[in-house]
């Protein structure tokens, strides 16, 4: 049974639907980016896990308590504050009390933990000490930097040891760094304490730095989801492709070459493959299978949810035969392997 | 120097410090009426801004029916001028107080007077509030006392305070108003002991009074604006 279950979920803003129909299983431990281009109802979508937003049909089920089925919330308010506590969320603008110091706003979300006095300072500490920011306790909101605001919404998103963290797009206020920095902390969190994440953003760097999974959407709906691994390496929606990047990228650097008097037995081909022995070279070995020699006109290698990438887009003069030995070396290595179209990349 | 003060305001000096007409007497009166009606019209505009921001569409308790009730009656309250007001609730003040007259009757109508404003301008505050920060705290499990207490009041602090000093600033304004038909305090000591009786000094000292009074209340304010606010300036 997944952690969080979302079964047919719309939402429906007076007349415009912001969610479509999304069923989405969120597995204990996954970190889960959700991406798509602003008003594409990532945001909308996830509030519905913790009822921030009710849907208009569906069915929430997280932790195996169903919140909301038929219509309407299925937990009276007390339940779902209890519930709500559970569920940690972090915002884009941190979104913290501004009359609050960090250690009241840290000790505010453990109002209703029941916790003495001295328990609770431990906590509270406890967690500024997670965040690195212990010095600060007695500090203003106003006084931090963007990047320390929004660890202090984190060690109050963490405060009632939730299992389950939601990202609203944490890092799109964040410069580079910050959002570097940001990002391992959440990773950190993952591994340390199986905090389930829900990451939705916009930026695919931050997926592809630490997300498992992906679920892209557009117009209200997941066109596509799957380990971020499969779905990068595949991508099957034209989005998806843009979003993972590759694609846009290799055919941008291709038309540079102005590919006119191609030999109708070149063939361009993009390579994906998952680096896995590092004394192993794919191309040399190809030159070898099928002997002839690849010419490389892009490379690339990234970290896709912790995994090393390289994608490669080679020039190879084949016969058919050739073609063929090609194709069975690739597959038995691994490689994904799609041939390029060379009338596309003629640019002019 | 008292011979001197004497000699130049005679008229300043008979009104003496107690007694009924006395300066002391005044003083008390104003601030009597200040501070009482403060504290009622604070605690209602308080409530009433709450109700509002509270029950509008899409609010933590949302109710189209009471959001429309309580904005029309602030509405309607607010339209009515305040020397109007003092005559039109007489009746009613008859029935709380037991008089009609004096400071203590002229609490019901000051507080009436007051609360619609300072409601107001309580609404415009914690609509101030970011929507962000009460989604935040929603989403950490707060209750609604959590989100009135801690949220909106708090986080609004700054504000209430400015609007406060704004509205007391007004009230003072209206117990003067309120004196002149019998509630006594500096306004009645400026028309009749002063006005009315072309004794001009007991006027002049009469109103520097007042405006001795509301710079104090604008000093204070304002140091406490800048202790217990920790926003960013908008």
């Amino acid at each position: 049974m997944a952690q969080i279950e979302l079964k047919h979920i719309s939402v429906d803003f007076s007349g415009q639907d912001a969610v479509r129909d999304v069923s989405l299983d969120i597995e204990q431990g996954d970190i889960l980016g959700v991406i798509g281009y602003s008003g594409a109802g990532k945001s909308t979508l996830v509030r519905t896990i913790n009822l921030l937003q009710q849907p208009s049909k569906g069915t929430v089920k997280v932790n195996g308590q169903v919140l909301f089925a038929n219509g309407q919330q299925q937990v009276s308010a007390k339940q779902l504050q209890a519930s709500r506590r559970k569920i940690g969320m972090i915002f884009q603008n941190f979104n913290l009390l501004e009359e609050a110091t960090v250690f009241e706003n840290v000790a505010f979300a453990l109002k209703h933990a029941g916790l003495p006095d001295d328990e609770l300072e431990q906590r509270v500490n406890h967690l500024l000490e997670l965040v690195d920011l212990q010095s600060k306790a007695e500090a203003y909101p106003v006084q931090l930097s963007g990047g320390q605001q929004q660890r202090v919404a984190i060690a109050r998103a963490l405060a009632n040891k939730p299992d389950i963290l939601l990202s609203d797009e944490a890092t799109s206020a964040l410069d580079p760094k910050t959002t570097k920095q940001i990002l391992d902390l959440l990773y950190r969190l993952n591994k340390k304490l199986g905090l389930t994440i829900v990451l939705i953003t916009h930026e695919m760097d931050a997926v592809k730095q630490i997300a498992s999974k992906i679920a892209v959407m557009k117009n209200g709906r997941v066109i596509e989801q799957g380990p971020l691994l499969d779905v990068f390496l595949q991508p099957k929606q034209k989005l998806t492709q843009e979003f993972v990047g590759g694609a846009l990228e290799v055919q941008e650097i291709l038309e540079k070459y102005h590919f006119q008097n191609l030999a109708p037995q070149e063939q361009l081909v993009q390579l994906v493959y998952q680096i896995t022995d590092v004394t192993q070279s794919v191309l040399a070995d190809l030159d070898q299978a099928i002997g002839t020699k690849a010419s490389i006109l892009y490379g690339n290698v990234e970290q896709i949810g912790g995994q090393p990438v390289g994608t490669l887009a080679v020039l190879l003069p084949l016969t058919p035969e050739q073609e063929q030995t090609a194709k069975e070396f690739l597959a038995s290595r691994h490689v994904l392997a799609t041939k390029l179209d060379k009338e596309v990349l003629t640019d002019d | 120097m008292i011979n001197w003060f004497v000699k130049t305001f005679p008229n300043v000096a008979a009104l003496g410090w107690t007694g009924d007409a006395g300066w002391g007497t005044a003083i008390f009166q104003t601030l009597f009426m200040t501070f009482w009606s403060a504290i009622f019209g604070g605690f209602l505009g308080i409530v009433f801004g709450l109700l509002l921001v509270l029950t509008k569409p899409g609010g933590v308790l949302a109710n189209r029916f009471w959001h429309n009730v309580i904005d029309k009656l602030i509405s309607i309250l607010r339209a009515i001028p305040f020397i109007i007001l003092l005559a039109l609730i007489a009746p009613v003040t008859q029935k709380i107080v037991g008089t009609q007259i004096g400071m203590k009757a002229a609490l019901v109508p000051l507080t009436v007077g007051v609360f619609p404003f300072f409601a107001r301008q309580v609404q415009v505050a914690l609509e101030s509030v970011d929507a962000g920060k009460i989604e935040a705290a929603q989403a950490l499990g707060a209750t609604t006392k959590d989100l009135i207490f801690d949220v909106y009041l708090k986080e609004s602090r700054g504000e209430l305070i400015r609007i406060s000093t704004v509205t007391l600033i007004s009230l003072i304004g209206l117990t003067a108003m309120a004196g002149a038909v019998g509630a006594g305090g500096l306004g009645n000591t400026a028309i009749s002991y002063g006005y009315n009786r072309f004794a001009n000094d007991v006027t002049v000292v009469a109103t520097l009074l007042v405006v001795l009074l509301i710079l104090l209340v604008q000093l204070v304010g304002d140091l406490l604006v800048k202790k217990l606010s920790h926003q960013r300036r908008r």
